[in-house]
């Protein structure tokens, strides 16, 4: 089967009176149908550059991105972005930030509607949907911005450190839910983060970049041999360590 | 509104539950009971100002055909009501002042989103409108004058001249501090420049407008008080300066307090709308 994603000898370069910097060299990787893949780097290395040219809203400077073979020119209703905050909007009530993405695709129908109520509901979030952000908690919070994300039924979900805004015992908290939901709404998943334990607790595969130029360092497969795995329990299990030591190792962190 | 910071499903809900204990009772009696004494002070303190002044005048401690005195304001008051012109006046002003006002607003945001979508265009006009806004406008009332003429209508363009520039540049430097991470929320769904501006950029504004359109407020007025020196027939800054040219200080006073209170209206006005429009500040 084709992979969702292919990322083809992507490079990228930043011009500015200063000089030139070179985020991204020579970066190739797939990924498969409902694959959720991590991909850690220091940070500075170029993972949100590289989450910006795969969802179209930046232009590689050399390379190609294919999304299902189709060629990446413009950002496509087939990807999801979750940024590092919520980015809820304080002047909609929750149900009309969920509505945003729908608005501005211009595709608000009643039948959207009832999937954002269905979604709102399915994860414990419809009674709050006249309530506006700043009565919620940071872990619903974030909860609402992936279903905002989900309503526009994107196939491909990118997530850039969408937990590192969050206290620790809730990004715990709020990685299980948010895998849970992918899991069950069936979407492949792209996760940037700097964070190790997180990039290994959700990841079928994960994808290490050197620091800048961001190349990548090598791709490990990850397997836990539980069953019904969730991040946390994926946490507890002695391959976790396992894998910890070999990305660290990897990462080479010199401070 | 107190909002809950339990995380995962626990909500603010609990707080509400619990019966309110007698702390919390003496808490809200002593609040409630500082709120009464600050208001009631305020109001003493402007009754024995004007009281003291009425004596002070009656007493001949202050003369009061330089100071005039509270029961003189009352009686111009009086008297320019029977003759039937003490709305004209009231009238005009507020009309020239809020018209201005409205202008100003509308004009200097419209401005602002130009030179928000064209960063050329910004760049371009820049040292126009740094050099602007250096100018003292008033130095401009005689041009207009003989430009538009002497009535409303210069006064209205005075209006406009002092308070459009800060408009702009309020308004604009409330546009470039929205959250670049907001606009690429917007993006990320291939939202379009026009609706980064709508989606975004105007609500996330909506605070710094209103912070605008309270300042603009006071530079109103003192757009009209300065073209209605300058030119007018008729107005409250008219009847000032008529009334110092003929040391009639009953007259000044009078308008004077009456511009204050009108200014006073116009302000809570915007804080109301400030209240309709800008719900849920964080
Ligand atoms: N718009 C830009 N213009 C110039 N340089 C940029 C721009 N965006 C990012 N960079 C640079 O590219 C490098 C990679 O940035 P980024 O992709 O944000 O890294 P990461 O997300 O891994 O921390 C950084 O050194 C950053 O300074
Ligand atoms: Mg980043």
């Amino acid at each position: 089967m084709k992979p969702v994603v292919e990322v083809n000898n992507v490079g990228m370069k930043y011009q500015s009176l200063n000089g030139e910097i070179t985020a991204l060299e020579n970066i190739n990787f797939s990924v498969q149908d409902g694959e959720f893949v991590s991909i850690v780097g220091p940070s500075g290395c170029g993972k949100s550059t590289l989450l910006s040219i795969i969802s179209g809203l930046i232009a590689s400077t050399s390379g190609e991105v294919l999304l299902s073979g189709e060629k990446v020119t413009g950002t496509s209703p087939k990807i999801g972005y979750m940024l590092q905050k919520d980015h809820l909007f304080n002047w909609r009530t929750i149900f009309q930030n969920v509505m945003l993405g729908l608005e501005i695709r211009k595709t608000v129908t009643s039948s959207a509607k009832e999937h954002a109520i269905k979604l709102l509901k399915t994860y414990g979030l419809y009674e709050f949907k006249d309530k506006y952000p700043n009565q919620l908690s940071g872990g619903m919070r974030q909860r609402v911005a992936l279903i905002r994300t989900l309503v526009t039924n994107p196939q491909i979900l990118l997530l850039d450190e969408a937990f590192s805004a969050l206290d620790y015992q809730t990004r715990l908290v709020v990685n299980d839910d948010i895998y849970d939901i992918i899991k069950k709404e069936n979407k492949t998943a792209l996760l940037v983060t700097h964070d190790i334990s997180e990039s290994i607790s959700m990841a079928d595969r994960v994808i290490l970049l050197s620091k800048r130029p961001g190349k990548v360092k090598h791709i490990y497969d990850i397997n836990f041999d539980i069953k019904n795995r969730t991040p946390f329990s994926s946490r507890e299990t002695p391959e976790f360590r396992y894998y910890f030591q070999e990305i660290w190792k990897g990462l080479d962190v010199h401070v | 509104m107190s909002m809950s910071n339990f995380e995962g499903d626990r909500v603010a809900k609990e707080t509400q539950v619990t019966k309110i204990s007698q702390e919390h009772i003496d808490f809200l009696h002593r609040v409630r009971m500082e709120k009464i004494s600050v208001r009631v002070i305020q109001i003493l303190i402007f009754g024995v100002a004007f009281l003291l002044w009425e004596i002070c005048a009656n007493t001949k401690i202050v003369d009061p055909f330089i100071t005039s005195q509270p029961s003189r304001v009352f009686n111009t008051i009086v008297r320019l009501y029977e003759d039937g012109v003490l709305f004209h006046h009231i009238g005009i002003t507020c009309w020239e002042a809020f018209v201005g006002f409205v202008l100003g607003t509308i004009v200097g945001t419209i401005i602002a989103i130009m030179l928000w979508w064209s960063e050329f265009l910004c760049k371009i006009l820049e040292p126009y409108l740094v050099i602007m806004n250096s100018l003292p406008k008033i130095a401009l009332g005689p041009v207009f004058i003989v430009w538009i003429g002497a009535g409303p209508p210069a006064i209205i363009v005075m209006t406009l001249a002092i308070s459009l520039i800060v408009t702009v540049l309020e308004v604009l430097n409330g546009f470039l501090t929205v959250d670049q991470e907001k606009i690429k929320l917007v993006q990320t769904f291939g939202g379009s420049k026009y609706q980064v501006l709508t989606k975004v950029v105007l609500p996330a504004s909506y605070p710094t407008i209103i912070n605008a359109l309270k300042i603009n407020v006071g530079l109103s007025w003192v757009g009209v008080i300065v073209g209605e020196f300058l030119v007018s027939k008729a107005g409250l800054g008219y009847l000032i300066v008529y009334g110092g040219q003929v040391f009639k200080l009953d007259l000044v006073m009078t308008s004077v307090i009456i511009l204050g209170v009108a200014a006073a209206v116009m302000y809570q006005g915007v804080v109301y709308l400030e209240k309709m429009l800008v719900k849920n500040k964080a």
